[in-house]
């Protein structure tokens, strides 16, 4: 089983939001990043414990530059076979997504993974952009994945519940919470990912079809009113003069 | 039972999340590599996921959280700098003193419980003894299958371990070993003991005597206000026979063990920054959060004053470990280097646990806050591996060529 793990860099949870002084651009400048959790946490330990299960190859894939090598080092830490990193900067996801579809027509893969989103633009498009590209069944949001030979079956999260599919391999998906549960890098892991190839490789031309033209912050939240169960009068009349809610 | 927690009740782990953030304030991990930030950040991951959510627990009941030793040997906290043909790691001393850092920001006894299987148990058997008994020793250890332990210190012997009266006799193909040590950690569970005991011509020998063997018991020490949530026992010997090929070859004298507490004592100068930095960090967070005459407490002259002088000791203790750290790695940091690092170090935290404790005012003598179990670990931490004095006069020692012990 050939496993492909798309993963991206992230800025971690707690770091604060700063852009450019134009709003232009995001600006990482002091902020520590991180493998996006969705990536690392689930789609990346439900490939290794398909390898664990039924051998296979689990290869990390990662647009970016070299200040990513980190973050695919913990990849490998974890228990990646080896790493691919197209050397540009992740700079749309349609522009991603045809560097994953590139690679992937050029190499045979049976499963495809993605994290369900990045937590920082929170898209959720680069998978079904590459899916599509490739022609590729695609089930986004897998919280359960049952492998039979080449047969899976996977249970998505939706609106209300959960549905329940079947696909074969070859096929692309995105791991939502409790696909798998989080490992963490030992000593070993970090002592072997030295020994582990991270092959560095160009981009393929693909236009963005999107520019940022600014980002903006969101308003201020305003102050919090405590307002006494007994007073609904006084709610009444904040939520229709103040609020104009009503 | 009415305000204590009911010892009997199962623990169950805490749903409070550990918000702790490291602290860096001049840039050093600048100067780390990325193996270094890989091995800091896991363990602190499995610290926060592991220890924090069970270890006031523990330590108030004065149990020894056992579970953990199957995580902290995955994690690869057992020798982590030895030779991976043993099981071990094969990393460099910055990334072991980075895991003890991780761990005893967690807690000092959980760090202890690591320091004493790498470093005073595996240590010694990888420097001083056999082929035949690294491999046998060090994989069930390194994968903590094995519980080791380390008799160096007696009840009338503890800053002169040259005192010792554990000693050996030559009986054929064994030696009969009598005596007793005193303040051993893990010597309740321990599989194996690393012994040191005087021969018959009165020179210090190491050996490792197996839980078990006849005439061997090791009784539990109760009562510690400190290391609570860690087992420390005693280590009796009436006629124990230990073969001789469980007898370090080749080292005699007090180099052997002191070798080890160098080791031991360069974790520990690392990992109190663990406990250091987390008393810090919840003293900022809480002062930030606690308003009294209506603004936040930091925004008073005299928190600040704490507040600034703890990151200042900080990041001056971690500039001391990372240069240490670089020495050790170029087999160069001496054993008085290494004293004045752990002396310096260990105050350094106990000291910020204090103040720390002050600006969590009342809440800070509670389970709520690591604070108080830190500072109450830190007094042993402060003594044991060579006290505080004992470092100072090798100092003294090391600058003036005249020895101040006695």
């Amino acid at each position: 089983m050939n496993m492909l793990v798309c993963v991206s860099r992230t800025p971690e949870t707690t770091a604060p939001v700063k852009f450019s002084a134009d709003m232009s651009e995001y600006d990482g400048s002091g902020v520590n990043f991180i493998m996006n959790p969705y990536d690392e946490w689930y789609a990346l330990v439900r490939a290794l414990e398909v390898k664990e299960s039924q051998g296979g190859k689990v290869t990390l894939f990662h647009v970016g530059g070299a200040e990513s090598d980190a973050v695919i080092r913990k990849g490998l830490a974890i228990g990646a076979d080896d790493a691919v990193r197209v050397d540009a900067a992740p700079s749309s996801s349609m522009f991603v997504a045809k560097q994953i579809a590139e690679y992937c027509k050029a190499n045979a893969i049976d499963i495809l993974f993605f994290g369900k989103e990045t937590i920082d633009f929170n898209g959720a498009e680069v998978g079904a952009m590459a899916a599509e590209m490739l022609d590729m069944p695609y089930i986004s949001f897998a919280i359960d994945m049952q492998l039979d030979g080449n047969n899976a079956t996977i249970t998505r999260e939706i609106e209300g519940g959960k549905e329940v599919g079947e696909v074969q391999t070859p096929f692309a998906l995105s791991a939502a919470k409790g696909l798998a549960e989080q490992r963490i890098a030992n000593m070993r892991g970090i002592m072997m990912s030295k020994r582990k190839p991270i092959n560095v490789i160009p981009a393929a031309d693909a236009a963005d079809k999107a520019t940022v033209v600014k980002y903006a912050y969101p308003d201020a939240g305003g102050d919090v009113v405590y307002i006494e169960p007994d007073n609904m009068d006084e709610l009444v009349r904040r939520l229709a003069e103040e609020a104009k809610v009503l | 039972m009415t305000n204590h927690q009911d010892h009997n009740t199962e623990i169950v782990k805490s749903t409070k999340t550990d918000r702790f953030q490291g602290h860096d304030y001049y840039n050093v991990d600048d100067l780390l590599t990325t193996e270094h930030l890989l091995v800091r950040d896991s363990v602190r991951e499995w610290v926060k996921q592991e220890v924090s959510p069970i270890i006031e627990q523990y330590a108030e009941r004065a149990m020894y959280p056992r579970h953990l030793v199957k995580g902290l040997a995955e994690i690869g906290a057992f020798g982590p700098s030895l030779p991976e043909k043993y099981g071990c790691g094969g990393l460099d001393e910055i990334s072991y003193g980075l895991i003890m850092q991780e761990l005893e920001r967690g807690d000092s006894g959980i760090r202890s419980a690591a320091s004493v299987q790498g470093s005073l148990v595996m240590y010694p058997i990888y420097k001083y003894g056999t082929e035949e008994m690294r491999m046998k020793y060090l994989p069930k250890l390194a994968s903590g299958e094995f519980i080791g332990c380390f008799g160096l210190t007696e009840p009338d012997h503890g800053s002169n371990p040259g005192g010792m009266i554990t000693n050996i006799v030559d009986d054929g193909d064994c030696y009969i070993l009598n005596g007793a040590k005193m303040w051993i950690t893990n010597s309740p569970i321990a599989d194996v003991a690393v012994v040191w005991a005087k021969d018959e011509e009165g020179k210090v020998r190491g050996m490792v005597v197996e839980a078990g063997t006849p005439g061997f018991s090791a009784p539990e020490i109760h009562g510690k206000w400190s290391l609570r949530a860690s087992i420390t026992g005693e280590l009796v010997f009436e006629d124990v026979r230990v073969p001789k090929e469980n007898v370090f070859p080749d080292i005699k004298g007090l180099r052997g063990p002191l070798s080890c507490l160098s080791k031991a004592r360069y974790g520990i100068a690392w990992g109190v920054i663990g406990a250091a930095m987390d008393c810090y960090d919840s003293a900022l967070r809480y002062s930030l959060e606690r308003e009294q005459f209506g603004k936040p407490i930091a925004g008073f002259q005299l928190t600040q004053k704490k507040l600034a002088e703890m990151i200042t000791e900080i990041t001056k203790a971690q500039l001391l470990a990372w240069r240490l750290g670089t020495l050790a790695n170029e087999g160069k940091a001496t054993p008085a280097q290494i004293s004045m690092a752990k002396r310096n170090n260990v105050h350094m935290a106990l000291e910020i646990a204090r103040e720390a404790r002050q600006i969590h005012g009342g809440m800070g003598i509670t389970q709520e806050y690591s604070i108080m179990r830190h500072m109450m670990n830190l007094e042993t931490v402060l003594t044991y591996e060579g006290t505080h004095d004992i470092h100072l006069l090798i100092t003294g020692h090391d600058v003036t060529g005249l020895q101040a012990f006695k």
